[in-house]
């Protein structure tokens, strides 16, 4: 396969130039050589993406590659060791999670995450936890609804007494109420039926035609790199290849390594 | 229809409210004075246990040490409402301060308050049982400093305690004599019951407000978990310190009224054993529900007292002495009941309605 768009990547700065992209477009989100460590043991090894206005990317990559740490960092629930991280042009190092959210990042969390012993109605709510405008909320919610029917006949129910992926919508309706500008999903299609995970990817797809940015943490490289733009494959804490998703699903070393083939 | 039915349950409510404010007079006619005192105690539980149910029912935050702050407001009064100050320093204190409890109650409020926040610092990453070991330490410091602090200078006056502490006085009536209104008599226990009860609703009220609002709210998320809470955009950090701050509020306004109550704290009064029944009642009651931490204040504060004055007679009655002492049987019998809770009702006897909703759901969990 022909993989001259595809970068390899070396954790080195000169990766933060942005590949296959035009530089004059903004970004909204751009990370340059972060590393994350836990207690000394090193998860993310220097790592540097973009995600542009309105792009759904996939971050993919086997267990333990660095997947989740990497979306924790983004959403300041872990500090970075070194690394840059611009969020609509101004750094995000030292900024608290919540004042992440205020500025619309919504962190969908591996597990989901839902409130248990909170109604659906009251998870939903709690997403809407940084906004102010009563009126918007009820309207957004009502949103929430119609796009999950079945959140709705469950509203007054408890939110742990739900299936996976009713609980997976829970927190993806949940993350919307913050009407947030990028959106980061862990593993959302993790021990759903199949069934279910089509309904999950058909929301984040409809929810990015709607022009929100999207990264999109994801094992089942194949389902991710359908749905995003562009992609990027993280090895132990490293990004090994970037580019285009069509193309990184064509690229052998992909092929070989998570796609069975 | 509707307003028939508004009515009707406005009329309950009146008949509700009347039973309690006669309830000193009904249970010294049918029990005696000594049981109106212990009603008393009960209330001061029962703001104990909804103190804590703030700290472990809302916010998850499993607290050990709890009758510390207890302790801190019982001890507030009785250093600035007794002349133990004029004893200890009277270069500093020649009158000693004795402030009016009016004065004290906000101070200690506050003290207990920042304790509160002292114990919540850094203890911010820690739960479940590693907060509880520390919570657990805590306690047992703030007894042992008061057991321990009358040397080299006399602050707490040490295991002897500190006594002839001011009796709580509202508008100008000291609530240790008796008073005569409209003719009727209330004796000392009574006007402190009703002092008590005002207490305990403004302590429901504030609860229930707080449960209902966004910073409630927002306990319960960190309490479900707490990394989608601050994904929700929730101060985890700030909202922790603050769950402990009022908890412990709570705990030192109701200490401050144990201390005029008893005119005489000591450090005995503060013992873990405390800390474990204020929190058996917050959790056999039901964490998380006012009514239920209630219940479970009233039960756990009577029980030990009804076994004290029934089981007694009983024995001598049966065997013609005492067999067994009423303290060993009262923890086989709390022992056995909180086993028996946890069995078969995990949330609690009065849970709240949507755990309880839970709990008998038998609706098959879909597949999907």
């Amino acid at each position: 396969m022909n993989s001259s768009a595809l970068k390899r990547g070396t954790p080195s700065l000169s990766q933060g130039e942005g590949w296959g992209e035009k530089p004059d477009v903004p970004q909204l989100l751009e990370v340059r050589d972060l590393q994350v460590a836990y207690g000394g043991i090193q998860a993310v090894k220097g790592i540097s993406l973009q995600v542009a206005p309105g792009e759904l990317v996939a971050l993919i990559g086997s267990n333990g590659a660095g997947k989740t740490t990497t979306l924790k960092t983004l959403a300041g629930i872990i500090a970075p060791v070194s690394g840059q991280i611009d969020y609509d042009g101004n750094s995000l190092i030292g900024r608290a999670a919540h004042r992440r959210v205020a500025q619309g990042m919504a962190l969908v969390p591996e597990g989901r995450g839902v409130f248990a012993r909170l109604t659906v109605r009251e998870n939903l709510q709690m997403g809407a936890y940084t906004r102010s405008d009563t009126l918007g909320i009820a309207a957004d919610l009502e949103r929430m609804y119609e796009r999950f029917p079945r959140l709705y006949e469950r509203r007054d129910q408890l939110a742990g007494t739900l299936s996976g992926g009713e609980q997976q919508m829970v927190a993806m309706a949940r993350a919307l109420m913050s009407r947030p500008r990028l959106l980061m999903l862990d593993e959302p299609s993790m021990g759903l039926a199949p069934l279910m995970v089509k309904k999950i990817f058909e929301t984040i797809q409809e929810v990015a035609s709607q022009g929100m940015s999207i990264i999109l943490v994801e094992q089942n490289a194949r389902l991710a790199l359908q749905v995003a733009q562009r992609g990027y494959v993280m090895e132990s804490g490293k990004i090994t290849l970037s580019g285009e998703s069509r193309e990184l699903l064509g690229s052998d070393a992909v092929q070989r390594a998570y796609l069975g083939g | 229809m509707k307003s028939g039915r508004f009515t009707k349950k406005n009329g309950l409510f009146v008949l509700q409210l009347g039973a309690v404010l006669l309830l000193p007079f009904i249970t010294d006619a049918l029990l005696g004075r000594g049981w109106v005192r212990i009603v008393d105690f009960a209330m001061l539980y029962i703001m104990l246990a909804l103190g804590l149910n703030i700290v472990v029912g809302y916010a998850g935050l499993l607290d050990l040490g709890y009758i510390a702050f207890f302790a801190v407001g019982a001890y507030c009064f009785a250093l600035t409402g007794s002349p133990h100050l004029a004893l200890a320093f009277p270069q500093l204190f020649p009158a000693g301060l004795h402030l009016s409890f009016w004065q004290v109650v906000p101070l200690s409020a506050l003290l207990a308050g920042g304790f509160g926040v002292l114990l919540g610092a850094p203890t911010l990453r820690l739960r479940g049982d590693y907060l509880a070991i520390v919570t657990l330490g805590f306690g047992e410091i703030i007894r042992i400093f008061l057991n321990n602090l009358n040397a080299p200078i006399n602050l707490t006056n040490g295991p002897q305690g500190i006594s002839l502490i001011d009796p709580i006085a509202v508008a100008g009536v000291s609530l240790n004599a008796g008073e005569e209104i409209l003719g009727i008599t209330f004796p000392s226990v009574h006007l402190y019951f009703y002092l008590f009860l005002a207490f305990t609703a403004l302590v429901i009220f504030v609860s229930h407000r707080l449960e209902k609002s966004r910073i409630g709210r927002a306990w319960m998320a960190i309490r479900e978990d707490e990394i989608a809470a601050t994904a929700m955009g929730i101060n985890t950090r700030n909202l922790k310190l603050l769950a402990f701050a009022m908890g412990a509020m709570f705990g030192g306004v109701s200490g401050t009224l144990f201390a005029g109550f008893q005119g005489f704290v000591s450090p005995e009064s503060f013992s873990l054993m405390e800390s474990v029944m204020v929190l058996c009642m917050v959790v056999l009651g039901g964490m998380g529900n006012i009514r239920g931490v209630i219940l479970g204040g009233v039960l756990l504060a009577l029980l030990p007292e009804i076994l004290r004055h029934g089981i007694v007679p009983l024995q001598q009655a049966l065997f013609g002495r005492t067999v067994i002492d009423p303290e060993g049987l009262r923890m086989l019998l709390f022992g056995t009941a909180l086993i028996a809770v946890m069995l078969y009702r995990p949330a609690g006897l009065w849970p709240s309605r949507v755990r309880r909703s839970e709990l008998e759901a038998d609706e098959p969990e879909s597949t999907i």
